[in-house]
């Protein structure tokens, strides 16, 4: 790789992270205007930079799509759907205005959301099966996991109070004590990775995201 | 309405200030004025001493003006028992202002107006005092940090890293995929590219395209964030040239697919459907569409291995996945995978750190128990 090739591809992307990265951590402790400003432009550019992606992502999908009809994969017709369906609800909503009442409005109303919901609602037969798989008493760890949903479960409902009385305590103490020590652990963990890394990426100590070892 | 309109104004004026039980209501006392500290300009906070008639009244006006004894106009009113006020709107930077405050009752009582505040102005700060405590954080943290990197640099040393059987995995996986000739499918999670998760995820894809580069292996990356799609592109148009394979890479292999959540789960679930990948690989930021994701790829006998951040999705890739990397085992699989030295380090300056709070907490837990909470509030931002 040439010299020049590699200050671009390298060295100048790992500048512009130490110095945009030492800029917003600089930022995070200056309540001056300035510093306010500076942020709310960095998430301009975002802002900015989303929309151009955005344009490049729509290219990405008609193709794929495109390619799989003219191939005539397997599925291809549901391509015909999606870039109908991109295609019309684009246009409706350039040629009708996307305020309230408009058909774009009523296309994210009556089958968006619904779509979504659906989707979303898939979630409870998911649980069930994982919850029968996991729940399976193989080993004493699986066991234990068994008898602790078990009894969260119970004091959970309204017999398992009629039942027992303290079960909600019980319940209370199980979410609050050793589940939240156990969660706190593992957020402890995970924010000082997440500084870890940003640190790294920043001090141009992690650079595999650019392709690059090390 | 008239009349009734004027009859309530002159009782007003009669009665102010208010004579209650034939006793005059007392005001506030001793009010004070100051720059808001730690902002941006723009704002001043008033205190004041609660009135002894606090209990009986409705709340405080707080009236302001450029001079001591006229001009006063009135810019805000806060319940009973509350002491301070904040006044952001119409401040402007290095302009005195005088305040005073009285109490009200429900309709056209007032006490009388407390003395007024000495003059204020509002300023700007270049730091903010009440982050003092994370600024020290940061600078230990980042000499730490810098100092276990020197070292495993300077002696190359080969640090001792426990197993972490899905990251172990990850060769096993693209194996299987090779094997059986089917693609790698590779999920960078539901995050933005600002988001730490989606870095780590990046980066781990970076392993997994030179790997599946070695072997010719087809890989999926389907996209939910354009800015993230990009990133992928190129991170593993990168990984497939650092394994000296640039030919195998496929444009077509990294795409974008919906930014809506479930859309993205439905499509994925698609892909994972008709395709059959061997190995599905979930690294990154997940919400709700987790175990539809992961139990989809578990329906389809495929080889999965997740990794997330996020507490509330690791029960569900536990239970749905054959590896599970949780917490900050996704941020350190870039080190453990490369074995670079001044990698490695960073993860003991990290264990170092993670000695010191516990430490800390048990500290401040035995002391905050016997009612001292200096090392408590030490955490307080």
């Amino acid at each position: 790789m040439r010299f020049d090739q590699k200050i671009m591809r390298y060295r100048m992307p790992l500048a512009l992270a130490f110095v945009c990265g030492m800029g917003m951590l600089i930022q995070f402790f200056v309540p001056h205007p300035i510093s306010k400003e500076i942020y709310k432009e960095a998430l301009d550019w975002y802002i900015i930079i989303y929309i151009f992606m955005l344009v490049l992502a729509t290219r990405s999908l008609c193709v794929a799509h495109i390619r799989k009809i003219k191939k005539g994969e397997p599925g291809w017709a549901y391509s015909i759907v999606t870039l109908a369906g991109l295609t019309s609800t684009a246009l409706i909503g350039i040629f009708g205005g996307i305020g309230s009442g408009t058909l774009f409005v009523k296309i994210y109303n009556y089958i968006q959301i619904p779509m979504e919901s659906t989707m979303f609602s898939l979630l409870a037969f998911f649980i069930a099966s994982a919850a029968f798989r996991a729940f399976k008493a193989r080993t004493k760890e699986a066991t234990l996991l068994l008898v602790i949903a078990l009894v969260v479960m119970f004091g959970r409902v309204p017999i398992g109070e009629n039942l027992v009385t303290r079960m909600p305590d019980i319940v209370e103490w199980i979410l609050m004590v050793p589940n939240m020590a156990a969660q706190r652990g593992i957020l402890i963990g995970v924010g000082l990775g997440m500084i870890a890394t940003a640190l790294k990426i920043i001090l141009g100590i992690e650079k595999q995201y650019l392709g690059g070892g090390g | 309405m008239f009349p009734g309109c004027c009859a309530k104004w002159a009782l007003a004026l009669i009665l102010f200030p208010l004579i209650l039980n034939g006793k005059e209501i007392l005001p506030p006392s001793n009010v004070k004025a100051f720059d808001t500290p730690n902002d941006a300009g723009g704002s001043i906070t008033i205190t004041w001493e609660l009135s002894p008639d606090d209990s009986i009244i409705s709340g405080y006006e707080i009236w302001r003006s450029e001079s001591p004894d006229t001009g006063y106009a009135m810019i805000g009113y806060t319940g009973r028992e509350i002491k301070e006020y904040r006044n952001g709107k119409k401040v402007k930077n290095k302009v005195k202002y005088y305040y005073k405050v009285r109490a009200r009752m429900k309709e056209f009582g007032y006490s009388p107006f407390a003395l007024a505040s000495s003059p204020a102005t509002a300023s700007y700060q270049w730091f903010d005092l009440s982050k003092t405590n994370v600024l020290v954080a940061v600078v230990v943290f980042i000499s730490l940090l810098l100092y276990f990197v020197s070292r495993a640099k300077r002696a190359g040393e080969s640090l001792f890293v426990r197993k972490i059987p899905g990251l172990d995995a990850l060769d096993e996986a693209v194996g299987r995929a090779t094997e059986m000739g089917k693609p790698l499918l590779y999920v960078p999670g539901l995050g933005y590219i600002d988001e730490v998760g989606t870095i780590a995820a990046m980066n781990i894809l970076n392993r997994v395209a030179r790997k599946v580069a070695e072997y010719g292996t087809p890989l999926l990356v389907p996209n939910r964030d354009p800015v993230v799609m990009r990133v992928a592109e190129q991170v593993v148009k990168e990984g497939y040239a650092a394994a000296g394979r640039p030919d195998l890479y496929k444009e077509d292999s990294v795409f974008f697919l919906t930014p809506s959540q479930f859309g993205y789960a439905a499509a994925v679930d698609g892909i994972m459907v008709r395709e059959k990948p061997a190995t599905n690989i979930f690294m990154g930021l997940f919400y709700a569409e987790s175990l539809i994701l992961a139990e989809t790829g578990n329906m389809t006998g495929a080889i999965q291995i997740a990794g997330t951040d996020r507490v509330l999705q690791l029960p569900f890739f536990i239970t749905a996945c054959d590896y599970t990397l949780m917490g900050e085992e996704l941020y350190v699989a870039s080190a453990y995978l490369s074995r670079e030295p001044s990698l490695l380090g960073s993860i003991k300056a990290q264990d170092y750190t993670k000695l010191g709070l516990l430490l800390l907490i048990v500290i401040g837990t035995i002391l905050g128990l016997m009612g001292i909470y200096w090392i408590v509030n030490l955490f307080e931002i």
